[in-house]
């Protein structure tokens, strides 16, 4: 029985094979690769046009892949729309974070699963549960809300993509993708989505991290897989690669020439 | 601790949430509360147009009983409309086609009982159920193609208004079918879309002397219009799946952002064309209440309502951008229409200058809720 446990939890949460994508003559990913285990922040890094977007977009069950494999705890998965991710446990977070301003950070918090109340033949939202949750959930992570039916427009956007991590972790998401989460972020506001991620993996989860920001990752990365017109160029644990290593891998040869003539790091 | 006195806790906690307390965040707090309640805009309006006419019309009949059964029915009518106008335009979406399916609904009545000599509830339900089918239609192009619901919606409001005309003529000859009453017997279909309600109450209130009686010993107010009470039901309904239930927070969630609620697994399709489907349904439940009331059906029925009707839920606080507004707000909305449309007549004020009035209230209410939205998304 422990053995059996043993091997389940060795067991990648994601297992993506040799995944291709193309859109009528365009081949936005030719032959991608990668694994994510739990309690691992796994970092997808790439420049413009890598095919970031696509790969989370074929993740999270937005497009279909035209030829390879994807696995979810070894069983192979043919998400058709979002929704079939999420039920398989696998939550993206976009850049646009799915959260409408003018709604209460409850009413966004539990948008599309709102808990039920039975009165007789009729349903009514459990508004009172919702606050609740949504208050305890916040807190967890340190965000102090004194009123869950604030708009969530009222929020900070560091705040606004907490919201939205804590959203997927608390509707039971064992990977969390989340697509660019610091790039529009503050050095304050990033420190506080970095540390929630931080969070997040020690409860469990496998996560993977879009960026185009080395730094970022390297704060927060356990291995890191770079992409590069479509192409995985390879996969690093933090202790086989550096910062600057990292840097040079992502940003290619040609970049790299007009680095040396910014006279500085980017 | 479990011997600390009660008050020494609170004082306690309170310093504890004073620390907490971000400096920030202090002077949103009453603006936040002001911006959870879209109607707030709509209620001021209403206690400033009942101050003016209380003031300018108080003892020309318009507050007495006959009076008031005066504006507010024609309150209660935009109501049904300005409702489901409403809730669409939280949903997202417009619909123009409101008032010709007003006409349309009426002759889907009428030709039916009185040209192919159909029973009241056969015809009435016919009407709804045709009613429906269009509203589906609507809302299934309008999603499918992803066309802005303005231009599906205007070409529906050509084409609705265009067979009302022309079936009326192809059948009656004219442009209007009347016979509607005599058609209808004794069913109990009109006294149900058009009946008075509480009669034995209202004659009480005379006896007793609450109200004149007339001439003939009936009292001035015979009881409440249907349209009355079909209006606060809808209105009510509506207000309840808003707030209250899941399709309420599918219906903002789908106005407030649709790809973002897609991705999180919120049904917009469905809510949208449903949304469709309850315009019209309501839109033919205003007809009906038209069709029995006047014992006829005319094609020039409900034009321009559909201006009417988002007039109103934009004066109650909807955002025509979608995902925010309310039902409460909306009925609020055409209580001020009602309410001035009739304190002009009373008044004695020419007619012309009720336009005026409408266009400068509809202009100041977009403005208002354009401060808000701008106030909580963080806009400049």
């Amino acid at each position: 029985m422990a053995a059996a446990e043993q091997t389940h939890q060795d067991r990648p949460l994601i297992e993506v094979k040799d995944v291709t994508k193309f859109f009528g003559p365009v081949v936005a990913l030719t032959g991608v690769s990668m694994t994510v285990n739990a309690r691992e922040v796994h970092c997808l890094l790439g420049d413009n046009g890598a095919g970031k977007s696509t790969l989370i977009k074929t993740l999270s069950g937005v497009y279909q892949p035209s030829e390879g494999e994807i696995r979810v705890e070894g069983a192979p998965a043919r998400f058709t729309n979002p929704r079939d991710a999420l039920d398989a446990g696998v939550a993206t977070v976009f850049q646009d974070l799915a959260m409408i301003p003018l709604l209460s950070i409850t009413r966004n918090f539990f948008m599309g699963r709102e808990p039920a109340k039975r009165k007789g033949p009729f349903a009514f939202i459990d508004m009172k549960h919702a606050d609740a949750v949504t208050r305890e959930e916040m807190k967890k992570i340190g965000i102090d809300i004194r009123d869950p039916q604030q708009a969530v427009g009222t929020l900070s956007g560091g705040e606004r993509q907490c919201v939205a991590i804590a959203r997927a972790v608390y509707f039971g998401a064992k990977v969390l993708i989340l697509d660019e989460p610091t790039s529009a972020l503050g050095v304050a506001q990033t420190s506080m989505v970095l540390k929630y991620v931080r969070q997040v993996r020690a409860r469990g989860l496998g996560v993977i991290f879009i960026t185009h920001n080395v730094r970022h990752a390297y704060a927060v990365g356990d291995r890191f897989t770079i992409l590069n017109r479509g192409k995985t160029m390879g996969t690093f644990a933090k202790s086989e690669i550096s910062l600057d290593a990292l840097q040079t891998m992502m940003a290619g040869d040609k970049e790299l020439q007009d680095l040396a003539e910014l006279e500085g790091t980017i | 601790m479990a011997d600390v006195p009660a008050a020494e806790k609170t004082a306690q906690s309170e310093q504890i949430l004073q620390k907490t307390r971000d400096e920030r965040m202090k002077r949103q707090t009453r603006g936040r509360k002001f911006l959870q309640h879209p109607e707030f805009g709509a209620l001021a309006g209403v206690i400033l147009v009942f101050i003016f006419f209380g003031v300018t019309a108080g003892d020309s009949g318009m507050f007495a009983p006959d009076g008031v059964l005066n504006w507010s029915t024609v309150s209660a009518q935009l109501i049904l409309i300005a409702c489901a106008a409403a809730l669409l335009m939280i949903g997202g979406e417009f619909d123009l086609s409101v008032g010709s399916m007003i006409g349309f609904a009426g002759m889907m009545i009428a030709i039916p009982m009185v040209y192919f000599g159909w029973s009241a509830l056969a015809s009435t339900l016919f009407a709804f159920a045709g009613a429906l089918a269009v509203g589906f239609l609507n809302g299934w192009i309008v999603v499918r193609t992803r066309l802005p619901s303005f231009i599906v919606t205007l070409a529906s409001l050509y084409i609705l208004r265009g067979l009302t005309i022309a079936l009326s003529i192809v059948f009656s000859n004219r442009t209007i079918v009347s016979g509607v009453k005599e058609a209808a017997g004794d069913s109990i279909i009109p006294a149900l879309f058009s009946g008075i309600a509480f009669r034995p109450l209202f004659v009480w209130f005379a006896e007793i002397g609450v109200f004149d009686k007339l001439a003939d010993g009936t009292p001035a107010v015979q009881g409440v219009p249907a349209v009355i009470l079909w209006a606060l039901g809808l209105a009510f309904i509506a207000h309840v799946i808003l707030t209250r239930t899941r399709v309420g927070n599918w219906i903002f969630a789908a106005g407030g952002d649709a790809n973002a609620a897609r991705n999180v697994g919120v049904p917009v399709t469905r809510v949208k064309i449903a949304l469709f489907m309850f315009t019209a349904f309501c839109a033919t439940v205003y007809a009906t209440n038209q069709i029995f009331e006047f014992g006829s059906a005319a094609s020039d029925r409900g034009l321009l309502k559909e201006f009417e009707a988002i007039i109103a839920a934009v004066i109650g606080g909807c955002l025509l951008t979608g995902g925010y507004g309310s039902i409460v707000g909306a009925c609020f909305g055409a209580l001020i229409f009602g309410v001035v449309q009739m304190g002009i007549l009373f008044t004695g004020v020419p007619n012309d200058w009720f336009r005026v009035f409408l266009g400068a209230m509809l202009l100041t209410a977009v403005l208002f809720n354009n401060m808000i939205r701008r106030r909580v998304t963080g806009e400049r």
